[in-house]
């Protein structure tokens, strides 16, 4: 249990990094509307880490207990130095894995990062149909994306497929799932969009209705249960059509760190939407200072930050409040109950929102995609009015 | 799946087993996932290295630890489990 210190647990945590998420670089090809990025990445795209502080920040880590590396942006393959960055870390033990849109693959990467020892590459897909991909990237990257697959399933990497479902897609689950199973895919996640970053902001644009998620869910548990261990099958939880929260990131600061493309160091992807909240930078900082003694990493440790009706919940220990960058973006106040759980005061806008999937009115406003100029737009504080609607408070 | 005594089994394509110093256990490492291991499960997965078959296993931990009592038991056990979960394969 985490000792109380000026209301900042102090260092008594006992857990370690296990996973680390290096989110390389802002940069990416594609504008993908449900990009869980921050959507002023904008300000944060100049100053990336060079390739010696990843390098630097691997071993930290590494010696701190990370062993899962996942390799992630933006599109990691705009950088030059990839190939070297995974070459350390597979010297330095870590099972590394590139998550990847397939853009900036080649022959000759995909071969110098296998001998630099990459152990997986994880592949986003987006739909069976050409205009669907094209659409929710805008951009045209479908056959890119089919001749990469081939490309991952030759090398002999175990073949991982990412797919985020929305409403554009979520109706295609089987072909979606015919499709993986002919490309020969190990693994596959279908990830209901969460709504964060670029997801939120396209919500209305989005999110499925409540027939299509559990029409979705039960084909997926029908090909599961005849495709076995053959395919690994995730299905990520739509937590708005859940009544508990998710037990987020299995708890802030217990498993799971990311550093980002300027070395900032965050709990969670969205971690920066929660204000009054330092991150650490690890141009400055020593990881294992930030693990164990930041303020940030400490905030949200354990139970004995929680308010009402948190406090003195039974279940409290399973899902430790829900998501506080949920709680933040939705609910105005990072402290409270995650607007998912029906115990929340705040449930009311889930149900909204879920009722507004019946008529979202998606003419009238169009998808905002994930592109350098609509985040400038977002940082200068345009838009404003778009992002207003989520929030409970005026 | 039944063991056999003279089976052979290795760690599956895609998986990793090794020794994490911070966490001071074995764990098993795959895509997506990592599954730190208890004591025993880690010294049993250690010996499957498409070397040694479930005999050879048995006879090497017994010798290890000659005081556990029937641990020839436990050990199918853990081996079933890895390859209930596809974490090792059969070589012969």
């Amino acid at each position: 249990m985490a000792e109380k210190n000026n209301g900042v647990s102090s260092n008594t945590t006992t857990t370690q990094p296990l996973w680390l998420l290096a989110e390389i670089t802002y940069q990416c090809p594609l504008q993908c509307a449900f990009c869980y990025n921050p959507t002023d990445f904008d300000k944060h795209t100049q100053n990336e880490l060079d390739t010696e502080s990843w390098i630097k920040v691997l071993r930290q880590s590494r010696e701190l207990g990370a062993a899962q590396l996942g390799i992630s942006g933006g599109e990691p393959l705009l950088r030059k130095d990839i190939e070297e960055i995974v070459t350390e870390a597979s010297s330095l033990g870590y099972y590394s894995n590139l998550i990847t849109s397939g853009a900036g693959m080649n022959e000759k990467r995909i071969d110098a990062l296998k001998d630099g020892g990459l152990d997986h590459i994880q592949l986003s897909m987006h739909d069976i149909t050409e205009e669907i991909n094209n659409f929710i990237t805008n951009t045209k990257t479908f056959k890119l994306k089919q001749k990469i697959a081939a490309m991952i399933k030759d090398r002999g990497y175990p073949m991982v497929l990412n797919v985020v479902l929305h409403r554009y897609n979520i109706d295609h689950i089987k072909e979606i799932l015919e499709m993986a199973e002919g490309l020969g895919a190990d693994y596959i996640e279908l990830a209901n969009t969460q709504y964060y970053g670029w997801s939120l902001v396209n919500r209305d644009q989005l999110m499925p209705k409540k027939e299509q998620v559990l029409h979705a869910e039960k084909v997926t548990n029908e090909f599961r249960e005849r495709i076995g261990n053959k395919m690994k099958i995730f299905f990520v939880v739509p937590d708005y059509f859940e009544d508990r929260p998710k037990k987020c990131m299995n708890g802030w600061g217990e498993v799971f760190m990311i550093i980002t493309a300027n070395g900032d160091v965050l709990p969670c992807h969205s971690a920066r939407v929660i204000p009054n909240l330092e991150f650490p930078n690890v141009r400055n900082t020593d990881v294992k200072q930030i693990w164990y003694d930041s303020p940030a990493f400490n905030k949200f440790r354990g139970t004995d930050w929680m308010k009402e009706p948190c406090r003195s919940c039974s279940e409290k220990e399973n899902d430790l409040g829900g998501c506080r960058c949920q709680a933040m973006l939705l609910a105005g106040d990072a402290e409270s109950a995650d607007p998912v759980c029906s115990k929340s005061p705040n449930r009311h806008l889930i149900d909204q929102a879920i009722k507004d999937t019946e008529n979202p009115g998606l003419e009238a406003k169009p998808i905002m995609f994930r592109s350098n100029k609509n985040s400038k737009k977002i940082s200068e504080g345009e838009e404003k009015e778009r992002l207003a609607k989520f929030h409970a408070l005026p | 799946m039944t063991i056999k005594l003279e089976d052979i089994y290795k760690i599956a394509p895609h998986h990793r087993f090794q020794w994490e110093k911070a966490q001071d256990c074995y764990v098993i490492l795959f895509p997506e996932g990592m599954v730190k291991l208890n004591g025993g499960a880690g010294e049993v997965l250690n010996l499957v290295d498409g070397n040694h078959s479930v005999e050879k296993i048995t006879e090497e931990l017994v010798k290890k630890f000659p005081d556990a009592n029937g641990i020839d038991k436990d050990i199918i056990g853990m081996i079933e489990m890895a390859l209930e979960k596809a974490w090792i394969e059969k070589t012969n």
